[in-house]
C-alpha cells in the first residue's frame, strides 16, 4: 500500500460529527419483546383496534421466521429480548407539538445537526421537514402550506388517527407483513415515520423530507413510511439519518412503502449517515431496511437515489415493482464503506407490466477493512412484453485491505425483454494520487475528488441541495475530519 | 535556484541514482539526456516524491528548501512542477474543477491570493488557447479519453496555470507528432523567464530543436558524466552515447 493511502486510512479513523448524545429524560419500554410489548406500543400511541390486530398478526408471524443469513455480512446475532422497542423523550409521546413545547435540548440537537425546524429561518421554504427522534415524530414544518395544496404530510401515527381510511387502504400493500424477517418485526413494533399523500393531479409545491435520529441507548428504531401519489401527482422526498456514537450496536429496521398510481411520479432520496462504529468495529447501527415502491398505475415512475455512508451493517434493497404498463423504475446508489463497515445493498426491479423500463446505476466505494456488496435482481415476468433494463455496477477500491463484490441476478421469462448489464472494478491508483499531489492537492482532497468524480452520475440525480450535502458528506467521511 | 547534490536513490532496493549533481540557475533551461535505464525518469520521480522512489542520500534543494523532506504536495507549493511522461485519467473529475482546486491549494500555501472565479475562468481559457486545446476540454474529465498529444498539452496547460518556479518535463516529447511537439514547445517557451528554471528530460535531440537549452547533461548509470552547451545534444544525436561512456570509463 502506498504511503498516501496509509495517510488516508489513518485519517479515516473518523470523527463522527453527528455522534453526540442528547440528554433528555425518556419514556421507554423496558427491554424485551412479547405480545405485551406490541400491545404497550399500540396503547402508547392510542391506536385503533384494527391496527393493534394488524401488529399482533405480524408478531405472530415473526415468531415463526428466522433471521436471514444470505447477505454477505457477518455480525453477532442480535438479542431481540435485550432491546427496548419504544423510547420517547418525556412529554413528547403524543406526537408533534408547536415548537414552543418541544424540549429545548431536542431543538438544540437539530440545530447542531443543521436541520432547520423554524420555518422562517428557511430560504423561501424550499423543504418541509418531519423530524423523528427515537420512536416519535417531534415536529413537522410547513404542514399548513402543504395542506393548502391538498398534500398530507404528517407522522404516520397522526395519519392513523386523522386519515385511517388511507392508511388502512395502503399500509402493507407493497411490503406485506410476512415479506421478510425485519419487515415483519417492523410491522409488529413500528414506532413512527412519515406519511405522505399527494392527491390526484397535484405536484407537491416543495421538497418533503424526514430526518431520523436514534438517541436512546439499546433502542431499536422501527420507522414506517408510507407515500402515496395519486393519478398524475408528483413528489420528491428526502430522508436523512444520524445516531450518537455508542459502543453498543443499535438496530434500525425500517419499512418504506411507495405507491404511484397512473402517471404519478415519486422520487425518493436518502442520505444515510448512521454511526458506523469505531475502527475496531465496536458499536454502530445495524441498518436492516425494506424499501419498496409499487408502480401501480400506467406510466407511473418511481426513482430511488441513495447515498449510504454510515451504519456498521447495511442491508438494504430499495426496489420497484413495475406493475403498470409503461411504468419506469430507477435506482441510483452510492455506497461508501470504510473502517470495518459492511454493506450489502442493491435493488430489485420486478417487471410485470408491458413496456416497463428500469435503470440501475450503482457505485460502491470501499476503503480500509470494509466490505461492500452490490446485490441486485432484475426479474421479467411472462406478462412484461417489451421490458427493458439497463444496469451498471461500478466498484472503486481504496487501498488493498477492503473488498468489493457484485451479485447480479437476472430472471427473464419473456423473450422480448432487453436486459443490459455493465460492471467495472477499479482502484484509486498510486499514479492518480501522485498526479493530484504533484499538482498541490493533499491526499485526502485528492481521494475525495476522485471519489466524487466516480459518483457523478448518481449525484446528478439528487436534488441540488442534497447533492452538495452528499458531496460534502463523502468528503468528511473520507477525510475523517470535522468539516 | 535548484541544487542537487550527491543524490542517491533506489527503486525496489536497487540503486539507480549514484551520486548525481546538478545546479540550475533561475532563467536557465537544462536538458538531461541519456540512454535507456540511465535513471532519467527516476530523477524526476525522486524530485517529485513519488511513492516507491526512495532517496537514500544527498539533497535536492529548491531556493534553500530541501525537497526530499517534504510531502509531494508540499514540493508543489515550494514551486516544483512535474510534467508527466504518462499522464493518467481522473474519470468524472472535470479539468476545470481539478485546475481550480490545484490553483487554490497552491495559492493558499504559497501565501498569495487565489484568483476569483471570473479571473480564473479567463486565465484557464487563455491557457487553453495557448496550448491549442478547445475550451470544452475544461469540462471533460481530466485526461479522460484524451489522445496522447492532448494529454501532453493538458500537462502544459496545468503548468501555465500553476506558475511554478521549476518545471521538470519528463520525456514530454515521447509519443508526440511534430505538430503537437511544436505546441508543447511553444507553451514551454512562453513560460521561460528570468525567475523560472527548466529541467527537460529527453531521450532524443528532436525536442531540443524547439526548446533550445542553455546546458545539456548526459546521464549514464545514475550520474551525470558530461555537461556542455546545446551543441552537445547535436553531437549526441550524431554519435550516440557510447563514445562518452567510453571516454569517461
Amino acid at each position: 500500500m502506498s504511503e498516501s493511502v496509509e495517510r488516508i486510512n489513518e485519517r479515516l479513523a473518523s470523527d463522527y460529527e453527528a455522534g453526540f448524545v442528547t440528554d433528555v429524560e425518556n419514556d421507554s419500554l423496558p427491554p424485551g419483546l412479547d405480545e405485551d410489548t406490541v400491545r404497550a406500543i399500540s396503547a402508547r400511541k392510542n391506536e385503533p383496534e384494527w391496527l393493534l390486530e394488524w401488529r399482533l398478526k405480524a408478531f405472530a408471524k415473526w415468531k415463526t421466521l428466522t433471521e436471514p443469513e444470505w447477505a454477505h455480512v457477518s455480525y453477532q446475532k442480535i438479542d431481540f429480548q435485550a432491546l427496548s422497542y419504544y423510547s420517547a423523550p418525556k412529554g413528547q409521546g403524543d406526537g408533534p407539538k408547536s415548537l414552543d413545547e418541544v424540549d429545548p435540548e431536542i431543538l438544540r440537537t437539530y440545530e447542531k445537526l443543521g436541520i432547520p425546524l423554524h420555518e422562517q429561518k428557511r430560504l423561501a421554504g424550499v423543504v418541509a421537514v418531519d423530524v423523528v427522534f427515537d420512536s416519535v415524530s417531534i415536529h413537522t414544518t410547513f404542514k399548513d402550506k402543504l395542506a393548502e395544496a391538498g398534500v398530507i404530510f404528517c407522522p404516520i401515527s397522526e395519519a392513523v388517527k386523522d386519515h385511517p381510511e388511507l392508511v388502512k387502504k395502503y399500509l402493507g400493500t407493497v411490503v406485506p407483513i410476512s415479506d421478510n424477517f425485519y419487515a415483519c418485526l417492523n410491522s409488529a413494533v413500528f414506532s413512527d415515520g412519515s406519511f405522505v399523500f399527494i392527491p390526484k393531479g397535484v405536484t407537491c409545491p416543495m421538497e418533503l423530507s424526514t430526518y431520523f435520529r436514534i438517541n436512546a441507548m439499546n433502542t431499536g428504531q422501527f420507522e414506517r413510511t408510507l407515500i402515496i401519489a395519486e393519478e398524475g401527482a408528483s413528489v420528491s422526498y428526502l430522508e436523512g439519518c444520524t445516531a450518537p456514537m455508542r459502543d453498543e450496536n443499535q438496530l434500525h429496521a425500517a419499512v418504506v412503502e411507495l405507491i404511484a398510481l397512473d402517471d404519478a411520479k415519486i422520487k425518493y432520496s436518502t442520505v444515510q449517515n448512521w454511526y458506523m462504529g469505531d475502527e475496531e468495529g465496536r458499536g454502530g447501527v445495524y441498518n436492516f431496511v425494506t424499501k419498496r415502491g409499487l408502480c401501480k398505475g400506467r406510466n407511473s415512475h418511481i426513482s430511488w437515489t441513495q447515498v449510504e455512508t454510515g451504519s456498521a451493517i447495511t442491508w438494504k434493497y430499495p426496489s420497484v415493482v413495475l406493475r403498470g404498463d409503461n411504468s419506469i423504475g430507477e435506482f441510483y446508489s452510492v455506497a461508501l464503506t470504510r473502517g470495518r463497515q459492511q454493506a450489502d445493498t442493491g435493488t430489485k426491479m420486478i417487471h410485470m407490466g408491458k413496456n416497463t423500463r428500469s435503470t440501475i446505476i450503482s457505485k460502491g466505494i470501499s476503503a480500509a477493512r470494509s466490505e461492500n456488496c452490490y446485490r441486485g435482481l432484475v426479474r421479467v415476468a411472462p406478462t412484461a412484453e417489451g421490458a427493458r433494463n439497463f444496469t451498471q455496477c461500478d466498484s472503486l477500491l481504496i487501498g488493498d485491505t477492503c473488498g468489493a463484490h457484485t451479485f447480479p441476478y437476472i430472471e427473464s421469462r419473456n423473450n422480448s425483454a432487453v436486459i443490459e448489464h455493465e460492471a467495472s472494478t477499479s482502484k484509486v491508483s498510486d499514479d492518480q494520487l501522485f498526479l493530484c499531489q504533484q499538482r498541490g492537492l493533499d491526499p485526502e482532497k485528492a481521494v475525495s475528488m476522485i471519489v466524487n468524480g466516480f459518483c457523478k452520475e448518481v449525484f446528478r440525480e439528487l436534488p441540488m441541495e442534497f447533492a452538495v450535502e452528499a458531496g460534502k458528506l463523502l468528503e468528511i467521511s473520507l477525510e475523517g475530519s470535522v468539516g | 535556484m535548484l541544487s542537487i547534490e550527491n543524490l542517491q536513490a533506489s527503486v525496489d532496493e536497487k540503486a539507480i541514482l549514484k551520486g548525481l549533481n546538478l545546479s540550475v540557475g533561475a532563467g536557465e533551461v537544462h536538458a538531461i539526456m541519456g540512454p535507456n535505464g540511465a535513471g532519467k525518469s527516476t530523477l524526476s520521480n525522486v524530485m517529485g516524491g513519488r511513492p516507491g522512489y526512495e532517496a537514500t542520500g544527498g539533497s535536492v534543494t529548491l531556493d534553500g528548501v530541501n525537497l526530499l523532506e517534504l510531502e509531494p504536495e508540499e514540493r508543489a507549493y515550494a514551486g516544483l512542477f512535474l510534467a508527466f511522461q504518462y499522464p493518467v485519467e481522473l474519470p468524472g473529475v472535470s479539468n476545470m474543477e481539478f485546475l481550480k482546486a490545484a490553483v487554490e491549494a497552491n495559492c493558499e500555501n504559497r501565501g498569495v491570493e487565489a484568483p476569483n472565479t471570473p479571473a480564473f475562468l479567463k486565465a484557464a481559457r487563455e491557457a487553453c488557447a495557448q496550448v491549442n486545446l478547445n475550451p470544452d476540454f475544461l469540462k471533460r474529465g481530466v485526461n479522460e479519453g484524451f489522445s496522447g498529444g492532448e494529454r501532453k498539452r493538458n500537462e502544459i496547460l496545468q503548468m501555465i496555470m500553476l506558475q511554478p518556479k521549476l518545471c521538470v518535463l519528463d520525456e514530454t516529447d515521447s509519443g508526440l507528432d511534430i505538430d503537437a511537439l511544436q505546441v508543447v514547445a511553444d507553451g514551454v517557451n512562453s513560460m521561460r523567464s528570468d525567475d523560472r528554471g527548466f529541467v527537460v528530460i529527453t531521450h532524443y535531440q528532436r525536442l531540443l530543436d524547439y526548446i533550445v537549452p542553455d546546458f545539456v547533461h548526459v546521464l549514464s548509470d545514475g550520474k551525470i558524466i558530461k555537461s556542455g552547451g546545446s551543441e552537445l545534444a547535436l553531437e549526441l544525436e550524431k554519435n550516440g552515447y557510447g563514445w562518452i561512456e567510453q571516454e569517461v570509463a
